[in-house]
């Protein structure tokens, strides 16, 4: 089974490559980069990319899949669909089902149903905590034997100092990237949206900064402390940008990542008490977002993941309040990407960069590039494409996205995984 | 096109008023138990003249109410044009008085079933008898003046126009 | 006119609409000392009071208003949130507007819900105090209160004391006053005074002495130990000896100064007995004027219905 794919402009910042290639795809492998116009086209299947991006599959390494447990939202089978649409070619979920994968039986039992059911890679995130209670570690060595990437609480902070040192310190021989969800729960407690004068004329109770940036400093200490790799999730405020800033200065082994909703939405987005734009940590003010281009364009930020937390109309279509944190992501991850390209913040290589190089670094999977013998996990974007985010055209099962209605420029046509093309934008030919 | 042309000038206004006063002492035989309420807006000053008048005739003061038919109105939900709501003002009791209540112009009789509901509201008076300065006919309810300032035959889209302050007179505006 | 379907606070009221409403509140508190208190205004006419949170002061206010009006009031007591009962805010809303009433006032502890509520349905809803974030009819009374008392509301110095952050009351005060031309210092704990008020246009002021030195207007406002999670202050004593009115500190404000408190009062917290009972306390008319306002608010929207502008 061969594929060839003509004539798009190919980018592949570990190749140093951008400019016209030929891609020749061969038993889901790359088999050979050529100057465009000089790959062999007696192949069966002939994409022609001319005008189209071809970058290495987009690795999001924060998503929910919501399986086991709570497949009314979401599903492998949909999540990896949703993931699909979007060029997305492997998403790493985390560990907050029903059961909480905590043992390298869950572990196994989602790769087990991502192999029989999922459309693109799907590399499970071990909970740091049994149960995410933060009380006592998982088994993490046994996990790892079972296919876990990195362990992480996600959705609850470590609250225990010592906790999160002795997951730090175990996960450090294994090479386990621990990644940290930091909240401070007394400072957040009760807080559905940024603290300031907004949520003081909503009559909301505000999450302030400062319950994320206490957690970031206490978690950069316990890195510097016992050397293990630490990733910060979601960074929201303009304070974390400085503090991963130093503490990469100061040579401590920590990396962050940034959601699309972060530095593409203020707290505006929750005025009329939209739901589908309450998020934790919550969407914060212009000068956060700037701070967070900024750490993207800098180097300190390294990565963009979506932090995909669909939920069904019974969590989203009640009080503020009550209304459970979280939007889909998979299918805007892109397009809102690429404005940061368009505005000038990443340059297409930066772009590759913080989607699938160092994804795929910092998660310890094969992927970032385009190399011969490489997998042939592909996205075939088209920049120019405009459409309009429709929620009720999405592949998630869920519609929690504050985006919909949105004029979108650039949008994957092609997701290749593994060689196989697993989504083909309608009427590309 | 629409014709106006004057139907009772000040003076003409002001005969209407003094008779209108006579006919209420005579029925009434004096001024015992008389009120009299007017109906807002128009009413109120056509109840002031009278009360003046009466008081010129027997050198009493008659009480004097206001009453404001908004809340009583059978055309709330119409889709059409209200004035703002206003208090009615009775501060005497209605209780065996025998009320006159004065209105400017009785057309359909509606303002006058609102605001006989109202005075019922505020208790039982003896009787109620009806004042107008302006009978132009067309009534859609069994309502009758019992004293009438001036009988005017008009067409349904014709207007009357009461001024009573300043430049007083009555015209009518006549759409062909 | 009234160009609205709702009345979800008085953030987005005019000033014109202020008045509209005082106006017609001013004219209807006549009904209420008639022997035969009720007209038949919206005879006909269905309001439901959809409580998701006690307040019998508030229901009975409404309810009052809507039967001397003739309206037919239905009370629902909708005693949980609705995650709990496994189906959404949206279906309640839904439900209720099935069963076609004209207005549906609504009090719930989550800010934003008669909001949401108000967008799912056809009805009119009224906002009976959400969350921390309004509670108009009570800003209304107040207002109207205020303005009887000294003739006009512009220029008027108010000084509005307790726990601004957890209060609605305040909230809608500080929209209602500053659109009538108020002057508005809010005094309270820093513990209590929540993030970025003075973009609001309002002094702040962490005593109480300064905030009413000089005021014409005194609101006192309610401690809600039920609505705070966690104590932000040490005792109700040391709280009282702070931020208590007594009869010694109401010599800082002007000699003709009034008192007006949301209530119900915690008496000999925030606000000493002899203060509540004195001459200065408006405290009573505050009630009658409730009524009055509701009133008004359930005629301008229930009895005029959109086709009439």
């Amino acid at each position: 089974m061969k594929v060839l794919i003509r004539g798009g402009r190919l980018i592949d910042p570990a190749q140093g490559l951008d400019g016209l290639y030929d891609l020749l795809l061969k038993d889901g492998k790359v088999a050979d980069v050529s100057p465009a116009g000089k790959g062999k086209s007696d192949v069966a299947t002939v994409i022609d990319a001319d005008g189209l991006l071809v970058i290495p599959g987009i690795i999001d390494i924060h998503t929910h899949l919501r399986d086991p447990g709570y497949e009314y939202k979401e599903d492998i089978e949909s999540g990896t669909l949703a993931a699909a649409a979007g060029g997305v070619t492997a998403v790493a979920c985390m560990a907050n089902t029903k059961p909480v994968n905590d043992n390298a039986a869950i572990t196994q039992d989602i790769l087990k149903k991502a192999g029989d059911t999922g459309h693109v890679r799907v590399y499970p995130i071990g909970a740091m905590t049994k149960g995410l209670a933060g009380k006592e570690l998982a088994e993490i060595a046994s996990m790892k034997s079972a296919g876990i990437v990195a362990v992480s609480d996600d959705g609850m902070p470590v609250v225990s100092s010592e906790m999160m040192r002795v997951g730090l310190e175990y996960c450090r021989p294994l090479d386990l990237t621990v990644i940290s969800h930091p909240e401070d729960l007394g400072l957040s407690a009760g807080g559905s949206m940024n603290e300031g004068y907004l949520s003081t004329i909503m009559g909301l109770k505000g999450i302030p900064r400062a319950a994320e940036d206490v957690m970031v400093m206490r978690d950069i200490a316990l890195a510097q402390l016992t050397g293990a790799k630490l990733h910060i999730a979601h960074i929201s405020t303009a304070g974390i940008v400085s503090l991963v800033r130093e503490a990469k200065r100061r040579g401590i082994r920590v990396t962050a990542e940034a959601a699309p909703h972060h530095f593409s939405l203020t707290e505006d987005a929750v005025k009329g008490y939209r739901t589908d734009a309450k998020m934790s940590p919550p969407l914060r003010e212009s000068s956060d977002i700037q701070a967070i281009k900024e750490g993207l364009k800098d180097g300190t930020i390294d990565l963009i993941a979506t932090d995909h937390a669909p939920h069904s109309t019974i969590e989203k279509d009640v009080e503020f309040d009550h209304a459970a944190n979280g939007i889909i992501g998979l299918e805007t991850l892109l397009p809102l990407t690429l404005r940061l390209v368009d505005e000038g913040v990443l340059s297409l290589t930066q772009m590759v960069e913080k989607l699938s190089v160092n994804p795929a670094a910092i998660i310890g999977v094969e992927g970032g590039s385009l190399k011969k013998g490489m997998p042939a996990d592909i996205t075939i974007i088209d920049p120019e494409m405009k459409f309009k985010v429709d929620r009720k055209k999405m592949k998630s099962k869920s519609k929690n996205t504050p985006f919909h209605g949105w004029e979108m420029k650039g949008k994957a046509v092609y997701t290749i995984v593994d060689g196989k093309v697993v989504y083909k934008e309608d009427n590309y030919d | 096109m629409a014709k106006q042309k004057q139907v009772l000038d000040a003076l003409g206004v002001q005969r209407a008023v003094t008779r209108v006063a006579h006919e209420i002492l005579e029925a009434n035989m004096g001024i015992g138990d008389l009120a009299l309420v007017g109906i807002r807006s128009g009413g109120v000053i056509v109840s002031q003249m009278l009360a003046r008048e009466i008081k010129k005739i027997e050198g009493l003061d008659v009480p004097l109410g206001i009453v404001d038919i908004t809340l009583y109105r059978d055309d709330l939900s119409a889709g059409t044009h209200h004035p703002a709501l206003r208090s009615t003002e009775i501060d005497f009791s209605v209780d065996d008085k025998k009320l006159v209540l004065v209105d400017d112009v009785l057309y359909t009789g509606r303002t006058v079933r609102a605001a006989m509901d109202s005075l019922i509201d505020f208790g039982r008076p003896k009787m109620i008898k009806l004042a107008v300065l302006i009978d132009r006919g067309h009534r859609e309810l069994p309502i009758r003046a019992d004293f009438v300032g001036k009988n005017i035959p008009t067409s349904p889209n014709d207007v009357i126009k009461a001024s009573l302050e300043g430049d007083i007179g009555v015209d009518i505006i006549i759409n062909d | 006119m009234l160009k609205r379907k709702d009345i979800l606070g008085l953030s987005d009221l005019k000033k014109e609409e202020l008045e509209l409403i005082l106006d017609t509140a001013e004219s209807l508190r006549e009904v209420s000392d008639r022997d035969i208190k009720k007209v038949p205004t919206l005879r006909g006419k269905t309001i439901i009071n959809l409580f998701f949170e006690a307040s019998t002061r508030t229901r009975t206010s409404f309810e009052i208003a809507g039967k001397r009006m003739s309206a037919d009031v239905i009370n629902i007591s909708a005693s949980s949130s609705s995650t709990v009962k496994g189906e959404t805010l949206i279906d309640t809303a839904r439900n209720l507007q099935a069963m076609s009433p004209d207005v549906v006032v609504v009090r719930h502890a989550s800010s934003g819900a008669p909001h949401m509520i108000a967008e799912a349905i056809d009805a009119s809803v009224i906002n009976a105090g959400d969350g921390c974030h309004e509670h108009p009819s009570q800003g209304l009374l107040d207002l109207l209160t205020i303005r009887q008392a000294k003739g006009s509301i512009e220029g008027c110095r108010v000084a509005i004391i307790g726990d601004i952050e957890h209060s609605r009351v305040v909230r809608s005060n500080i929209y209602g006053l500053k659109t009538m031309g108020a002057d508005l210092v809010v005094a309270g704990l820093p513990t209590m005074m929540p993030a970025g008020i003075e973009k609001m246009g309002v002094d702040v002021a962490y005593s109480i002495d300064a905030a009413i030195k000089g005021a014409d207007v005194i609101m006192m406002l309610r401690i809600q130990k039920e609505r705070l999670s966690n104590p932000l202050f040490p005792t109700e004593r040391e709280y009282s000896i702070a931020f208590g009115l007594n009869s010694k500190r109401l010599e800082l404000a002007k000699k003709d100064v009034v008192i007006m408190h949301p209530g119900p009062i915690n008496r000999g917290v925030e606000i000493a007995p002899e203060v509540a009972d004195g001459s200065h306390s408006l405290i009573l008319d505050q009630v009658k004027n409730g009524v009055a306002v509701r009133m008004a608010l359930l005629y301008l929207l229930a009895g005029l219905k959109q086709g009439d502008n």
